[in-house]
């Protein structure tokens, strides 16, 4: 791959999905790429940049799909899912009680994994939301990747990731040498292809959200975008939980870290946000994202 | 050091495991079926039991049942590892006192997230190794 190819498959990248990739990922394209070329009868990647630059729709998606998607596992880091169970459900169960009702989006669902791992937990304290309404959606940029979360057909490999055998014994049914999981747990989530970049205020507004190991692959003004519509979605008492390597801290007001509790944030009160003056740096970005 | 115990008749395996086990800071012994690991343990309880199904001399899940009855026999973390990998194999394993299950073929994460789930390692060890 030569270093203007190199460049397209950059700028591309980032305009169809948002991915910011460094001058220095030519592995990860190849990686990713060269398997799909081959796939496509394409002698290289500069046939497949070729193919881009006509305008090709299906390699388009099977380029970006390419790159994008991350290897997932069930109960990914555990400690999220632990202050999941631990702390914010209880502190949302008691906040709805008299709702009754509870929305939740990951925002990254990829394979399904992240999700599955929430409908367990909270299949695991149904005894304190009996009766209660509970609404699990999972959205994922790739249709491919969607298709997959949907049939919740996992193999040994993947089951072994994160799973307790527990879990597995419960929740999931052997056929052959895959792992399916069960039909009342994938009735609790829908599915839905979403673009972060695109407008998501048609999803409503969610108690819990759910946006895990996406964000890494954004520019910054990218993050702070994305950080100001997901505070437009998420109740003033929700949740916000994001990836290890992730943080809001120097990107935007809207959330504030909850100290004890790593991952977990909490919508600051929008006027607030407004009346104290953004970080320094961050100010003029906001302005330019807000005139695109 | 905490030690696990490598119960397994393939000596292939054993040294896969040892590899994988040691690089999770534990000190590994070997035992090529459940007889000899079972004189190991008499003579010390390991942390941790990796533990084969079929075995000749005594199969995996004999020396669970005759382990669970020592004394002191109640405190190693034991995860089968074996290609049994049917649901009634599982059943049958977890209701004689298994810890944790692996299905062969395995590989360093999948030995590292079933010993974290038994907290035989920190999640920290896990996030550094």
């Amino acid at each position: 791959m030569n270093p203007t190819e190199y460049e397209y498959l950059r700028k591309f990248l980032k305009d169809n999905s948002g991915l910011d990739l460094s001058a220095d990922k030519q592995y990860l394209i190849e990686s990713r790429l060269l398997p799909l070329a081959r796939k496509a009868g394409l002698s290289g990647i500069g046939e497949l940049v070729q193919k881009l630059q006509g305008g090709a729709r299906t390699v388009i998606t099977d380029v970006v799909e390419a790159m994008t998607t991350n290897e997932t596992f069930f109960f990914r880091d555990k400690v999220p899912f632990d202050h999941f169970r631990d702390h914010i459900m209880p502190e949302i169960i008691k906040a709805r009680a008299a709702k009754r009702s509870i929305r939740i989006w990951c925002a990254a669902g990829s394979t399904g994994q992240e999700p599955y791992s929430l409908a367990m937990c909270l299949k695991d304290m149904s005894a304190a939301l009996t009766g209660w309404r509970i609404e699990i959606i999972a959205t994922d940029l790739s249709q491919e990747v969607l298709e997959k979360a949907k049939s919740g057909i996992y193999s040994q490999f993947e089951v072994q990731r994160g799973l307790p055998i527990q879990m597995l014994m419960k929740y999931f049914k052997q056929t052959g040498e895959t792992w399916q999981v069960n039909p009342e747990l994938r009735a609790m989530i829908q599915h839905r292809q979403l673009n972060l970049l695109h407008d998501f205020a048609q999803l409503g507004t969610f108690d819990v959200i759910f946006c895990r190991n996406v964000l890494i692959y954004f520019d910054q003004d990218t993050k702070i975008n994305i950080f100001n519509r997901l505070a437009r979605q998420i109740e003033p008492d929700g949740f916000l939980v994001l990836g290890a390597a992730e943080t809001v801290v120097g990107l935007t007001d809207t959330f504030r870290p909850i100290p004890e509790r790593r991952g977990v944030y909490k919508p600051n009160d929008p006027r607030a946000a407004a009346a104290k003056p953004a970080l320094a740096g961050a100010a003029p970005r906001l302005a330019v994202m807000a005139g695109r | 050091m905490k030690t696990c115990l490598v119960v397994d008749d393939s000596s292939i395996v054993r040294k896969v495991a040892r590899r994988i086990v040691e690089a999770l800071g534990f000190q590994v012994i070997e035992a090529e079926d459940g007889v000899e690991a079972l004189v190991h343990c008499k003579k010390a309880m390991p942390e941790a039991i990796l533990l084969d199904w079929n075995m000749p001399v005594m199969d995996g899940f004999q020396f669970l049942g005759t382990l669970r009855r020592m004394p002191g026999g109640e405190e190693p973390m034991v995860v089968f590892c074996t290609t049994e990998t049917g649901i009634d194999h599982i059943t049958k394993a977890m209701g004689g006192g298994a810890n944790e299950y692996i299905m062969k073929p395995f590989d360093k994460d999948i030995v590292m997230a079933k010993f974290q789930e038994v907290g035989l390692i920190a999640l920290d060890e896990q996030t550094a190794a």
